[in-house]
């Protein structure tokens, strides 16, 4: 998802039973659904784990940023570009919302930014990919952002008092965020023959990115069982993406959209629909740094970060100046 | 570049209730902070009026404290209405 593949660097999980201590009171309250705040005892993995998930997270929103960014200056129109101009700043807020959250952890806001500029931290695989035309947007408001609400709504519920509640914060302004996008996209769709071939286009090339989100499959999710008992991962990868392939299939439908995949065939049995095989070669790759735009990506982020600087450095020291002034003005 | 500092954000929406906790920035002053809370956390008419303050500045009761703080209050249930009953025939009390 927003933060795939975390490792928690515990290599196995351990029952209620074999814990002792501060660990087990601390496993017996996440059981018991009581939250932990950042004042509270907990395991340095736990911790460490948390910073991990929170700021891929916060990463990817800020990252995510950029693909949509791209297209305020050609919107096809004053609305649609006031529009995608919220939504981006949205994005820029949800960021802001889980540094704060990782901060309380103990971590600097800094030091976690300078990771993802040195290309220490990960960022979700779907930013890594081109918006080459303006039905792209609509697709990620559509598609990815109804990924993240699917990955975000059960996160609200974690264990991790800061982290629940940005996520609450994160939840409420995204539903706009996807029925913008889904407007995009029936616009586009109940157009011109040239329209509705852009709006197909965007969903061929986004469609299995989007499927990929939610992380690799079951079998190969080393450190989901710890994150579960931790309760910061509520859901399997597998379960989720299920989800979203079950809600998404209809709402293409709906737009006589064809979802670029020659297995999908709905399961009466299993009430849900059957996909082809995902090509996971590609998914890491992605995640290796090796994806369309990793690089471009990452440039965007250094380059904007750096031409920043005068600016922090101007704000800094306008607030030194201006409490030297009040100081001084006190004991006149 | 040295940190800027972290700020708790209080917001007091436009139906009377009392200023609300809703997050924390980072911001060089306060006046920045109050620009930053009102960009992020006001985008969607949440507020009229917003209050920063260092979160450097707060003092907060421990978490080790939970039972001497707290405890006391929950055996005196004579504090609430409901302890009481009424007799019958009075209806609103
Ligand atoms: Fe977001
Ligand atoms: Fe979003």
């Amino acid at each position: 998802m927003y933060a795939q593949m975390v490792d928690t660097g515990v290599q196995r999980l351990r029952s209620t039973e074999e814990l002792d201590g501060d660990e087990r009171h601390f496993q017996e309250r996440i059981d018991a659904g009581v939250r932990i705040e950042p004042e509270d005892w907990m395991p340095d993995s736990y911790r460490k784990t948390l910073v991990r998930q929170i700021s891929q997270h916060a990463h990817s929103e800020i990252v995510g940023m950029l693909p949509e960014g791209n297209w305020i200056t050609r919107a096809p129109s004053l609305l649609r570009k006031a529009t995608l101009l919220a939504k981006v700043q949205d994005e820029g807020g949800h960021g802001l919302y889980l540094y704060a959250a990782a901060e309380t952890l103990g971590v600097s806001r800094d030091d976690l930014i300078d990771a993802l500029h040195e290309g220490k931290a990960k960022y979700s695989s779907i930013f890594n990919y081109p918006t080459l035309t303006w039905a792209d947007i609509g697709a990620i408001g559509w598609l990815v952002d109804g990924a993240a609400i699917i990955n975000q709504i059960p996160l609200c519920r974690c264990s991790y008092g800061p982290y629940g509640r940005a996520m609450v914060r994160v939840c409420k302004e995204e539903s706009f965020h996807q029925r913008q996008g889904y407007d995009i996209m029936t616009v586009l769709a109940q157009g011109s023959a040239a329209q509705r071939r852009m709006a197909q286009d965007a969903l061929n090339r986004w469609w299995w990115p989007a499927v990929m989100m939610f992380g690799p499959p079951d079998t190969e999710s080393v450190h989901s069982a710890q994150s579960a008992a931790w309760r910061i991962k509520l859901h399997s990868n597998d379960e989720l993406r299920q989800r979203f392939i079950d809600q998404t299939v209809p709402q293409a439908d709906l737009l006589d959209l064809k979802i670029p995949d020659p297995d999908l065939r709905w399961n009466e049995a299993r009430q849900s629909y059957d996909i082809g095989a995902i090509d996971w070669n590609e998914f890491h790759a992605v995640v290796r740094g090796d994806g369309p735009c990793n690089k471009e990506r990452l440039a965007a982020r250094r380059d904007a970060w750096d031409r920043g600087a005068w600016v922090r450095d101007a704000a800094a020291a306008h607030a030194e100046k201006t409490t030297i002034e009040r100081k001084t003005g006190e004991t006149r | 570049m040295k940190d800027w500092p972290l700020w708790e954000v209080f917001i007091r929406s436009s139906h009377g209730l009392a200023h609300k906790h809703v997050g924390s920035l980072r911001a060089a002053d306060a006046e920045m902070a109050i620009g930053n809370a009102r960009d992020v956390y006001t985008r969607r008419n949440e507020g009229v009026s917003i209050w920063v303050v260092r979160s450097a500045d707060i003092a907060a009761s421990s978490p080790g404290d939970k039972e001497p703080l707290f405890d006391p209050a929950r055996s005196k249930v004579y504090r609430h209405p409901t302890f009481f009953q009424l007799i019958d025939g009075v209806k609103h009390m």
